[in-house]
């Protein structure tokens, strides 16, 4: 179990920026993100596009600035709990209970929920018999490879995940690569290297196709794919693997007796505390009356929520408005000199 | 401005008069039309306005770029007509323009 003074979900730019706040005021944070890795959607669908509106930066990538909001707090020592989704939530006298997926507990004054358009998982094949096979017989991510080998296995999508498996898996099985339009937006290294694997007998590549059917009751047997002008295709197959990008999910957030809009939880304006006292959310996630989906944004509503946590981390300590230019408390926390 | 006719999964229609430069996206999300997410705001990252373009109106419209094709690799339940709506701007020209919306989006 981890006693903190805050336990934030999501680590894209505003909860970064809110782990500073937090910091200044002498907050310690937990930061919790079902990715693999920080900076949240920035990091995820925009590493390498430039962004405009950030004040006083008149350009710079996702991947820059999530990069400089994590130098931003170095001094703060926080630990990030990547992988992993923060499932339940729960009273505990004073305090909230946050249980992730991987039985992970956190015991904490306060909750900033600043999870952007929810977290992102794997994107689905639609059809309902796939739901049947999860994880028996349809995968959308690849945790032990020998699981695989001396198999018949579909793989599904056109990027540079369904083309990387397809090479790799067709080392030790049979693959057959399965996208819905000829041309594949993997780099022009690995379409070239399916290609030649292609020209070579060694991997069958089927377009435009999409899933049709799964046959099969406790096993896959076959599948049967079908292009836009109906006409349908049979492949025997033992495993499918679709690689389709991400999606992004409310999850278990929606579960948590949170008054909802939407996609959206509604806040004050003052603290950006939610229906629940020490339950906050911040950044995109957040709606009231005019509401801007922007990374400045997300940076004020974090630099509120950060008061308000401070009164319920600290109730017998009176609130101080400091400015990082003249604070002796504040420089010490960022390990600066006072001067 | 143009009239555009939005047509849910379950055959309900809502036809809207949407300004000219405004997305076809920005016009569903305005009017709260339900059936089209826009989880990324129209900056072409998410594949949650997909829709799917009546026929005769799907020739009409300004070629999808090789961006908006990659994207709809990730759409729910792509076809030859669909489109991203975000990417699909207002005109005069779009006036009546038709379109129906996936039963989801993810």
């Amino acid at each position: 179990m981890i006693s903190t003074d805050v336990l934030i979900v999501g680590a894209g730019p505003a909860a970064l920026f809110a782990v500073q706040q937090l910091g200044l005021l002498g907050l310690k944070a937990e930061v919790v993100d079902n990715l693999d890795k920080v900076g949240g959607q920035c990091s995820e669908l925009y590493p390498d596009k430039p962004i405009y509106d950030i004040p006083a930066i008149s350009e710079c990538t996702g991947e820059t600035l999530i990069k400089n909001l994590m130098k931003q707090i170095e001094p703060f020592n926080t630990n990030f709990h990547l992988n992993e989704r923060v499932d339940q939530l729960a009273k505990e006298g004073t305090k909230w209970k946050i249980t992730t997926n991987r039985k992970k507990v956190f015991i904490a004054p306060s909750v900033i929920i600043a999870g952007g358009v929810g977290s992102f998982e794997p994107r689905k094949f639609p059809l309902k018999e796939a739901e049947k096979f999860e994880d028996s017989g349809v995968f959308y991510s690849i945790r032990d490879k020998k699981y695989f080998d001396n198999k018949k296995i579909c793989i599904f999508g056109g990027g540079d995940s369904a083309l990387d498996w397809s090479i790799e898996l067709s080392k030790n099985s049979k693959v057959v690569l399965v996208h819905r339009r000829s041309e594949f937006r993997g780099t022009s290294k690995n379409v070239e290297t399916v290609n030649k694997l292609k020209k070579d007998g060694i991997i069958q590549i089927e377009t435009p196709y999409q899933l049709n059917s799964i046959e099969g009751d406790n096993k896959i047997k076959a599948i049967t794919i079908k292009d836009d002008e109906g006409k349908i295709k049979k492949i025997d197959t033992d495993y499918i693997l679709g690689f389709f990008g991400l999606v992004m999910k409310l999850g278990p957030i929606a579960e948590w007796g949170l008054n909802l809009d939407k996609k959206h939880i509604p806040v004050n304006t003052e603290s950006f505390q939610t229906n629940k006292e020490g339950i906050f959310a911040i950044g995109d996630i957040c709606t009231y009356p005019g509401k801007l989906k922007l990374i400045l944004s997300g940076f004020h509503e974090g630099a509120l929520a950060a008061r308000e946590c401070f009164k319920l981390a600290r109730p017998n300590e009176k609130y101080k408005f400091e400015y990082t230019t003249t604070s002796k408390n504040i420089h010490e926390r960022l390990g600066k000199k006072y001067i | 401005m143009a009239k555009i006719t939005y047509i849910e999964h379950t055959n309900k229609k809502h036809i809207v008069e949407v300004p000219s430069n405004m997305s076809v996206m920005e016009g569903a999300i305005q009017n709260n039309i339900p059936g089209i997410d826009a989880d990324c705001g129209g900056s072409m990252a998410c594949a949650t306005c997909h829709v799917y373009v009546d026929k005769k109106w799907f020739e009409k419209l300004k070629k999808k770029d090789e961006g908006e094709e990659d994207m709809l690799d990730m759409a729910y339940q792509p076809n030859k007509f669909s489109r991203l709506s975000c990417q699909l701007i207002v005109s005069n020209e779009l006036d009546g323009l038709i379109l129906r919306m996936p039963s989801k989006q993810g």
